[in-house]
């Protein structure tokens, strides 16, 4: 192997905060190799993102770099960058024409206010030297390379008229227009649908690959780190706590850490031990029919009849009583929008949501009437996807959880008191915690308590919507084995909604699979990961990285177009 | 674009007939119409009018119609013939009265958005790049000194300082030789050494605000991930404050003439009352005292209708400044 | 390739890497802390917030003990004394005993001008004291008094520690009668302008549809009007012959009047803003009613920022009644107000003679505007302690 093309010697990196000093990144050293791509992984907080950003010299303030050396060989010379002044000429050279940058909101990278062809000539102009006509037409033929069509037409358009794939693909041209040495990709898809991550990390890697790039790839997906990355840091902390190549990191890991990251990681691949299966009295509890939510569609301002657009076409379902059903979608296939609709905090705009009470009698949802909704939503419970936005900041825990048991009445103080302690109990919190505020905790601590307020009125039904997508994988597969416990003791049913195709798999008996409003497909869980009939569900599932180094799938995947199908 | 302008001109009717018909309600709010006013006027000069006379004036005027009826034919008159009413202190049409002062004070409004602009533009930036320097915390406290002055205040202040270090007053537009002078050079010159005064007085608070205003956003679009994407490009730095956070935060600059021009003109209004500058804003009052309010109603409509004009332009500025505007 | 690190740090660690800005500092907790024990300390922390928060008090116990604080009655004229310069407090006689004492005046006659001016003549000593007897005033209307802070101990000498005006009423004693009409009307102002917002905001926010349509055209058409036009041609049409009191009460409604605007605008979008939290759809599906919705949960996230935007419309509303009163179409004497001190300021001449008159109620505007301004700025910028 010939020498490194950048190494990063003892870097550390510190934040002056208000109440402390945060060591973001302590000593942390890596190369990287022509041709070859390091992926630096890591939960959030582990100083992952800031070290990449360090290697440009943009970490913004208040961080500094307190030690280290940042060593680019190109052309024959070695360059340390870490002595230089952040906006020094030497640095400005570095990036983006030796080291690009890939980031991980396109939408928010991009200017709005300027068309992406003027984005990317201004690097071809400011690096290459060339003149507004060449730089343009070498912007064309960029486009063209990461597969946008029309790049002519493109290339004068602005970032808003871009889907989110699309805007990382320029993202992506704009990187590697200089023929940067480098490329680093922070959390590249982390953003995007999971058959549009499964596009973009083709692209990357093939671009790569044809011009022989360092890749240093930021990301806390296991499964994207084996089937692209060459070598793999783990990072925590701040500290790089493991390194190799990346079979050894998954066949062979050293470090406990690395470990309880695999196990959290294939735990989620297949279905839950514990899986409840079916119980108490079968039969469906809730049963959704044809239930649709159109908006728009009415009368525009000057007459102009807007576009109607059905978030939710015509959905018919059945949540059987101890029952995990899934719905998974992509972003914009209507799985929220169902939710919302089945709790009638969106109005259906038509179709009907039968539940079954406690009495065994049929209970028409969309018809019920203020105070019956009261009672239904005792029944029928919300878990939210934020931990954050969902509590709220100026009630205490005990506050927030004992919130249901106040409007429902028929509780003293003491009682409530009581209550909450056992629900927080059952979350696995320490009922002392009832007198602090949410600030004081932690994402995975605030969906357990957020979890507790689900629970106070023993409810029958629980929606979850996206309730882990926030959580980093550890905690992730926690918060599900948390809430198949509770199903074990108490008797519940669960609507989870979610993009995540393994947290599904690994929490849900059946699995509904939403496209564009419609549902696509129903079955076990099982069947649907493994050998779904429909044409998307095939695409979406095996576009799911593996996390096995030894069979990456996602290169070999199905993919769906869905202008191509047979309209039914 | 022009559909978007057409949207925005149609939006304003509503707007338009709500401040007519505000403007409407004070030239009615005193007690008794201008009638009795003209009654006891001429009773105290000794030559009261008789009843008859009194009627005849009052059907003449449309005084006895139903208040809906008056308002409809004030807007007739002005919408159709330009006609706003009759003044009686001056004894003439409203609009032969109105149309000069309206010039000067648009000339003056627009003059001191000028200096707003001009001023709050590099300040805050600079503001904003430098956040916590020395440099920021002294614009900061001259800010909030603008802020806190009213312009009257501010106005006399100024007139006092240059007649004790010029020894000369500064009141009006012209030295008193160029008043009636034709228009040459030198009265240019003059001119403008009158106008600095009172362009300060009236745009101090609006810059301040705008300074504040600006700094505010340009932080807020520093942290943008666009901005370190522009770094990583290795733009020089001031290029890349220049070319993208400063693009985006001109924004609220635009769309600030939306409450920044109503301001200037009541900043126009009231220093012109002190330093004597002859635009509407001595005429108003004088038309308010003497309880002449067609000339007074129409003064506050038609100032009105000028910061509505300015919101449009401000729209229109921003739909050119702003693709995301102009393409929804 | 790099070796990997040794795995000595086997023990996994259980947080990030943090140490205290001086060594020995541990941070503090505010896990069990509320939202107005975080708010208190983020406004605390704003030395010159705090210290305008003092000065707004300060003021506002100048309003309240007006008639005790003044030397003087506000509307006593001495003639002999028109436009009698300020004096300044001395501790030590020329004769070096402590007494503290101003000066007495002396009449110059201007030989070019031909006009009577006073100087301060050194050789006259007029001692004053603390709690010294004087011209006798109502409390508040209430119950009689002759003492006052500071005054000659000989009532009948003049006083003037900031001036006379042209009919030889005391300066100081008019500032601080008018401190009470200026600082009450901006918190009045404020009162009625919240009721105004809040009524009309609630009512837009809770029936929605077109009502909300409706106000939100008319706050739009009321704030693109300029303000001092209108001001001026509401206030104009007070009649002449109401009653001081009945003028104090409508200048302070037209203030209020247009004031509202703002305010229903800013509380408006923050009650949007928050209806589609997370946290308050959580509420609903607890089975909240909308009352207890708003109530509960809406409304406490609100209060703090309410504050701070009161807190920062009291400066406009106390400009207003200053630029009124000093216009004369607002409050007039025998009412003293700043803006009605002002109008004494009006020209160049006045101003000539006797700048005091305009640098001292200026300054009281001043003031009391800059505090109000540090002073919300800080509210608000303590007022969500939650945003990082």
């Amino acid at each position: 192997m010939d020498s490194p093309i950048l190494s990063v010697e003892d870097l550390s990196l510190d934040f002056h905060l208000r109440t402390h000093i945060l060591h973001a990144v302590r000593n942390v050293s890596f190369d990287l190799y022509r041709g070859r791509t390091l992926a630096l992984v890591g939960e959030s907080g582990s100083g992952k993102s800031v070290t990449a950003r360090a290697l440009l010299r943009i970490v913004d303030r208040p961080g500094q770099m307190v030690g280290g050396r940042i060593l680019l060989r190109t052309d024959h010379i070695e360059l340390d960058l870490a002595p230089l002044a952040a906006n020094s000429r030497e640095v400005r050279a570095v990036r983006g024409a030796r080291i690009g940058l890939i980031f991980q909101e396109p939408m928010a990278s991009l200017s709005p206010v300027h068309t992406i062809g003027s984005q990317i000539d201004e690097m071809l102009r400011l690096h290459a030297g060339l003149d507004k006509k060449a730089a343009r037409a070498r912007t064309i033929e960029l486009l063209g390379q990461v597969e946008i069509p029309n790049p002519a037409e493109m290339a004068d358009r602005y970032t808003f008229e871009f889907s989110g794939g699309m805007r990382q693909r320029a993202m992506i041209a704009m990187a590697l227009a200089c023929n940067p040495d480098v490329l680093i990709a922070d959390e590249p898809t982390t953003a995007l649908d999971v058959t549009t991550q499964a596009e973009i990390l083709d692209l990357i890697k093939r671009l790569q690959v044809e011009r022989g790039m360092a890749m240093l790839l930021i990301t806390h997906d296991m499964g994207v780190v084996a089937e692209v990355a060459d070598d793999v840091a783990v990072m925590r902390f701040g500290k790089i706590v493991e390194q190799g190549s990346v079979d050894d990191i998954f066949h062979a890991p050293r470090h406990p850490y690395t470990k309880r990251l695999l196990a959290s990681t294939l735990k989620l691949e297949q279905a839950a031990e514990v899986r409840a299966g079916q119980r108490g009295e079968p039969g469906p509890i809730l049963t959704i029919r044809n239930l649709a939510k159109t908006y728009g569609g009415a009368k525009g301002f000057l007459g102009t009849s807007k576009f109607a657009v059905k978030a939710v076409d015509d959905v018919s379902l059945t949540l059987n009583a101890g029952e995990n059903l899934g719905i998974v979608g992509e972003s914009g296939s209507g799985k929220t929008t169902l939710g919302r609709l089945i709790l009638r905090t969106v109005e259906p705009s038509s179709g009907q949501v039968l539940y079954k009470d406690r009495q065994g009698r049929d209970v028409d949802v969309t018809a019920l009437s203020k105070s019956g909704l009261r009672k239904f939503h005792a029944d029928v419970r919300l878990i939210f996807q934020d931990p954050f936005a969902s509590l709220n900041p100026r009630m205490t825990i005990g506050q927030i959880v004992g919130d249901p048991l106040v409007v429902a009445g028929g509780h003293t103080a003491r009682q409530i008191q009581e209550k909450v302690a056992e629900l927080l109990g059952l979350v696995g919190l320490d009922p002392a915690v009832m007198e602090r505020y949410p600030h004081a905790f932690s994402g995975g601590q605030r969906q357990r308590i957020g979890i507790a307020r689900a629970l106070a009125l023993d409810p029958r039904v629980v929606i979850a919507d996206e309730a882990t997508s926030a959580l980093d994988v550890s905690i992730r597969s926690q918060i599900l084995d948390l809430l198949l416990d509770i199903q074990q003791r108490l008797d519940l049913s669960f609507i989870f909604i979610s993009h995540d195709i393994s947290v599904v798999r690994y929490f849900c008996d059946r699995v509904a699979v939403m496209h564009r409003g419609k549902v696509v497909e129903v079955g076990p869980a099982d069947k649907i990961c493994t050998a779904p009939d429909a044409d998307y569900t095939r695409a979406l599932i095996s576009a799911v990285p593996n996390p096995d180094p030894r069979h990456k799938r996602m290169l070999h995947r199905t993919r769906f177009n869905p202008d191509l199908q047979p309209t039914a | 674009m022009l559909s978007y302008i057409l949207k925005r001109l149609v939006y304003m009717i509503p707007t338009l007939i709500g401040m007519s018909i505000i403007s409407f309600a004070i030239i009615q709010l005193p007690p008794g119409d201008y009638l009795t006013s003209l009654m006891s006027t001429l009773a105290d000069g000794g030559a009261p009018i008789d009843a008859a006379t009194v009627e005849r004036l009052r059907s003449q005027y449309g005084l006895d119609q139903p208040i809906w009826l008056q308002y409809g034919k004030w807007m007739a008159g002005i919408l159709f013939r330009g006609d706003f009413g009759f003044s009686f202190e001056w004894n003439q049409p409203v609009a032969e009265v109105i149309w000069s002062r309206m010039g000067s004070t648009l000339a003056l409004s627009f003059a001191a958005l000028l200096f707003v602009w001009a001023v709050s533009l590099p300040i805050g930036i600079y503001s904003a790049v430098r956040r916590h320097s020395v440099g920021d915390y002294v614009f900061t406290f001259l800010g909030f000194i603008g802020l806190a002055v009213p312009n009257f205040i501010f106005a006399l202040t100024l007139m006092y300082v240059s007649f004790r270090v010029f020894g000369q007053s500064v009141g009006g537009l012209y030295s008193p030789e160029y008043v009636d002078a034709p228009w040459s050079w030198a009265k240019l010159w003059d001119l403008i050494m009158h106008l600095w005064i009172p362009i300060i007085v009236i745009g101090t608070s609006g810059t301040a605000a705008m300074i504040r205003i600006l700094r505010a956003n340009l932080t807020d679009e520093l942290a943008k991930p666009y901005v370190t994407t522009a770094r990583a490009k290795g733009l020089p730095e001031y290029k890349v404050i220049v070319k993208y956070p400063v693009r985006i935060a001109l924004n609220p600059f635009v769309s600030a003439i939306g409450w920044v021009l109503p301001e200037l003109v009541s900043g126009v209004t009231i220093t012109a009352i002190v330093l004597n500058l002859p635009t509407a804003g001595p005429l108003l009052l004088r038309a308010l005292v003497a309880q002449d309010m067609y000339l007074a109603g129409s003064f506050i409509l038609l100032l009105s209708v000028l910061t509505l004009a300015g919101m449009l332009v401000s729209d229109i500025l921003l739909a050119l400044l702003d693709p995301r505007i102009r393409f929804n | 390739m790099t070796m990997t690190p040794s795995l000595d740090d086997a023990v996994l660690e259980d947080g990030p890497a943090i140490s205290g800005l001086k060594p020995g500092l541990a941070p503090t907790s505010d896990a069990a802390a509320g939202q107005w024990t975080l708010i208190a300390r983020k406004f605390l922390a704003q030395k010159l917030a705090v210290f305008c928060g003092g000065v707004i008090l300060a003021l506002y116990l100048v309003a309240a003990l007006a008639e005790f604080l003044a030397p003087g009655l506000p509307d006593t004229s001495r003639a002999q004394f028109t436009y009698a310069p300020p004096q300044s407090i001395g501790l030590f006689t020329p004769e070096g005993t402590f007494q503290p004492h101003i000066k007495g005046y002396k009449v110059e006659i201007d030989q070019e001008a031909l006009r009577r001016t006073f100087v301060v003549d050194d050789s006259i000593v007029v001692p004053i004291g603390f709690f010294v007897e004087g011209p006798a005033y109502k409390f508040w209307g209430l119950f009689e008094s002759n003492r006052h802070l500071m005054g000659p101990l000989d009532p009948t000498q003049p006083m003037y520690l900031l001036g006379a005006d042209r009919l030889g009423r005391d300066l100081l004693s008019r500032l601080i009668y008018g401190t009470r009409i200026s600082m009450s009307i901006g918190l009045i102002g404020v009162c009625l302008s919240l009721m105004l917002g809040v009524v009309l905001g609630s009512i837009s926010g809770y029936f929605g549809g077109w009502i909300d349509t409706v106000v939100q055209r008319i706050i739009e058409v009321v704030s693109a009007m300029p303000t001092i036009p209108l001001w001026l041609g509401l206030a104009a049409a007070i009649p002449l012959t109401w009653s001081p009191v009945q003028v104090y009460f409508v200048i302070t409604v037209i203030v209020s009047l247009l004031g509202w605007t703002g305010l229903a605008r800013e509380v408006r979008g923050r009650f949007f803003a928050l209806r589609n939290e997370d946290f308050v759809t959580a509420a609903k599906l607890d089975g909240s009613s909308e009352r207890r919705v708003i109530f509960r949960h809406i409304l406490p996230s609100l209060t703090s920022h309410i504050l701070a935007v009161v807190t920062l419309a009291v400066p406009s509303m106390i400009i207003a009644e200053t630029s009124l009163s000093f216009l004369g179409v607002g409050l007039k004497a025998p009412v003293v107000s700043w803006g009605v001190l002002l109008q004494d300021a009006q020209n160049i001449r006045s101003i000539s003679t006797a700048p005091w008159l305009l640098i001292w109620p200026s300054l009281a505007v001043v003031i009391a505007v800059l505090s109000f301004n540090f002073f919300g700025d800080g509210l608000r910028d303590a007022a969500d302690p939650y945003e990082s």
